[in-house]
């Protein structure tokens, strides 16, 4: 009696024991998708904090002497307009008598201040004759600083900025003299050493340029070839073969599309270096496996009875294929292509392959010119030594990042909108 | 009247007939040209890898390419200069790259694995619905975001924590680049895993259920054993694309050849090390340039031997229960 008593007991702790082991195994699961997840989320959490201040930029107001003697009207180019501003902030801070101190007061406007001067001048010629308070970029120090990411209780050496230039600010900022405003150079700009005026545009053009090349390539040729192994290729070995070497091009690190566009478009057709046409037609390489397997698997979501229907009415093969199966399919290979596209937008190995890693400032107007692609340039400025690039390249990510969540959005509404029921 | 009307009607069709077929044998061998495109990809590739390469193994012995243990791939200020060729040895890359690789699978493959049986056997379908495309995101992040992030939060952050338990760590270090590349794979495993597993009968859930097995044991001792295959050829395939992966480990690994199997050390790999030999200035004949061709072919090889044996097991596994 005892003994069946105990046993009963032991197997009754054996079963909660089970049940514990049940209990952690399922923890298990749910902390593993948790850590992913909890990542995934600081990293682009961090990422958006660090760039959310890339949006704006500091000005410094200036008390511009802007009469004849400066600024000729009939003749506003001539007019040196760096100096007008040097002149300005001598004057407000007179303290600044030596070379060196002065060189330090000088670095508080942005090298770009005297053509911004110069384009304001000429959008209102009425400022000019007289003593005029005029806003101009501050430097990326001066930004940053303004932007609280420099510690002024930091040892001065180890500052960008030293503590008379920190007074000189405070002296502005108390005067009101320093506001914050939204920084459109960011979007208009193409890039630039000075990181107060480098701007993402150049590279957005370029990444444009590449994918409309990548789209009009990969896009035909891969719902073709995905139509004719579909629909009319022999099941052979040939097709077999095609098929493996489709696979498994889908799995070849991109880096390696990067090398055959060095040796084969650069080296043997001897197309232009850098340029948004070779680009293009790299990543078109890569992603061609994708489209051609994607618009594959929405053919056969094509049920045969509209095959069947349409060969049964007269229609060739090709009619029925052209006519009726591939109109049903195309939403789906749609789909695929924007997918596609997705990746080759946000690919840089092979980009740097063939050298669109140069510092582009203009924006590229032909496929045939030099361009970069915004992950390149995410690439670039995560290399740049100045605090300042720092969030730039986090504003780039997550502009990068929109792009990517708009395209997947529209191919997730395409899915769901032409997604065949039948 | 009859003959003419007869005719007419006939030489229509005939002649739309004829117009059609060669319009759609046009077509035909236009598909057909498409379809070869991706072979011709692959053939552009061993090619152009193996042209070089050959040409770069004029110059340097495979051997030595294959069997020496240094890296240093300078070159000479003059022509004359002693060691002008600087030296190419794989072996530390080889190494570099394993050793990331394996920081990766071995952060990816518990998480992966855990995510994936969690998704196929625990989770509602609702959940599913959520967390499956979550984890996805995963997947579509580009890499230099990756490599931005292990760069300049993850590289510190051990490099804090190393230091605050007194353990020396290179600013560059592998684990930093191994673990962020980890987690990148993470949805590459669960995904493949979640389909493996999922495709395993039910009835053998069933049978185990009802032999009393708890769903845990069922999982651990039925569905898994079931499954090894098919989750063998999702972690050989989440491999290829370790050691293929560029951006982190040009970004958070660095240059430094070094030969060591500690995590905490700097390490370079063959992808960062293409890049480095082919971005800047570059004369096309130099060693130094052709060696890039060289390890990009070691590396098409290593990815496409994994992925035809990933790719073989997956299929052979799902036809054993269709």
């Amino acid at each position: 009696m005892t003994s069946t008593n105990t046993s009963f007991l032991k197997g009754q702790a054996h079963l909660t024991k089970r049940h514990r082991a049940e209990t952690r195994f399922q923890m298990m699961g749910r902390f593993a998708i948790a850590l992913s997840l909890a990542f995934l989320i600081f990293m682009v959490g961090s990422i958006f904090w660090q760039g959310k201040s890339a949006l704006q930029t500091h000005q410094i107001a200036l008390k511009l002497d802007l009469s004849a003697k400066n600024v000729d009207p009939a003749d506003i180019r001539s007019a040196r307009f760096d100096a007008i501003i040097k002149a300005a902030l001598r004057e407000t801070f007179p303290d600044a008598t030596k070379r060196a101190e002065k060189r330090k007061l000088y670095g508080l406007v942005s090298t770009d201040a005297g053509f911004e001067l110069r384009n304001q001048i000429e959008e209102d010629p009425s400022i000019l004759g007289g003593t005029q308070i005029i806003w101009v970029s501050a430097s990326d120090d001066v930004d940053i600083f303004s932007k609280g990411q420099i510690d002024r209780h930091v040892p001065e050496s180890d500052r960008r900025l030293d503590d008379q230039q920190i007074g000189w600010i405070d002296n502005l900022a108390e005067n009101g003299a320093i506001k914050s405003v939204f920084n459109t150079k960011f979007f208009t700009n193409g890039d630039s050493r000075e990181p107060e005026l480098a701007g993402i545009l150049s590279a957005l053009v370029g990444s444009a340029l590449s994918l409309s090349v990548c789209f009009l390539l990969s896009f035909p040729i891969g719902i073709l070839s995905a139509v004719y192994l579909e629909e009319f290729a022999p099941k052979n070995r040939w097709s077999d073969i095609i098929e493996i070497n489709i696979n498994n091009l889908a799995a070849v690190p991109s880096i390696v599309f990067g090398l055959l566009g060095l040796s084969i478009f650069l080296s043997t057709f001897g197309l232009p270096r850098s340029s948004p046409l070779v680009g293009g037609m790299v990543l078109s390489l890569m992603t061609l496996p994708t489209i051609i397997i994607a618009s594959r698997a929405s053919l056969r979501a094509v049920p045969p009875s509209i095959r069947e229907a349409a060969l049964g009415m007269g229609a060739s093969p090709v009619q029925a294929t052209f006519h009726h199966v591939a109109p049903l399919a195309l939403p789906g290979m749609f789909t695929g292509a924007i997918v596609g596209m997705a990746r080759a937008l946000g690919d840089t190995a092979p980009l740097l392959m063939i050298g669109m890693v140069a510092f582009i400032v203009d924006v590229p107007k032909s496929f045939l010119e030099p361009a970069t692609a915004l992950p390149v340039q995410i690439f670039l400025w995560a290399d740049a030594p100045e605090r300042a690039f720092l969030e730039k390249t986090s504003a780039a990510i997550i502009v990068l990042l929109l792009f990517l969540v708009l395209m997947n959005i529209a191919a997730i509404i395409l899915r769901k909108k032409y997604e065949l029921r039948f | 009247m009859t003959a003419k009307a007869q005719s007419n009607p006939t030489d229509f069709i005939i002649n739309t007939g004829n117009r059609t077929k060669i319009g759609e044998s046009i077509l035909k061998l236009t598909m057909i040209l498409c379809s070869l495109v991706a072979v011709g990809v692959t053939i552009g590739i061993v090619l152009s890898l193996v042209v070089e390469a050959i040409e770069f193994f004029k110059k340097i012995p495979i051997t030595e390419f294959l069997f020496s243990t240094e890296w240093s791939p300078q070159t000479a200020l003059r022509t004359d200069q002693v060691a002008a060729e600087g030296k190419f040895g794989v072996i530390p890359l080889f190494t570099g790259t394993l050793l990331i690789s394996a920081i990766a699978m071995v952060v990816a493959t518990p998480l992966g694995l855990a995510s994936a049986i969690f998704l196929a056997e625990y989770a509602s379908k609702r959940s599913r619905d959520v967390i499956k495309p979550m984890l996805e995101i995963l997947a579509g992040i580009p890499t230099v975001v990756y490599g931005f992030f292990a760069a300049l939060t993850v590289a510190p952050f051990i490099r804090w924590t190393g230091s605050s338990v007194g353990l020396e760590v290179a600013s560059e270090s592998a684990l930093a680049a191994g673990l962020v590349m980890g987690i990148m794979i993470v949805p590459l495993i669960s995904s493949l895993s979640d389909d493996v597993i999922n495709a395993v009968p039910q009835a053998m859930r069933d049978a185990s259920m009802g032999l009393g097995a708890t769903q845990a044991e069922t999982i651990r001792q039925v569905i898994l054993p079931a499954a090894i295959p098919g989750i063998a050829g999702s972690l050989l395939l989440a491999a290829s694309r370790a050691i293929g992966e560029t951006m982190i480990v040009v970004m958070a690994a660095g240059l430094a050849a070094n030969l060591t199997a500690n995590p905490l050390d700097a390490v370079t790999t063959i992808t960062a090390q293409i890049v480095a030999l082919l971005t800047g200035d570059q004369e096309f004949d130099s060693a130094k340039t052709l060696s890039a061709f060289a390890l990009g072919l070691l590396l098409f090889m290593a990815t496409l031997l994994l992925n035809y044996f990933s790719l073989r097991i997956v299929k052979k596994y799902r036809e054993q229960y269709d």
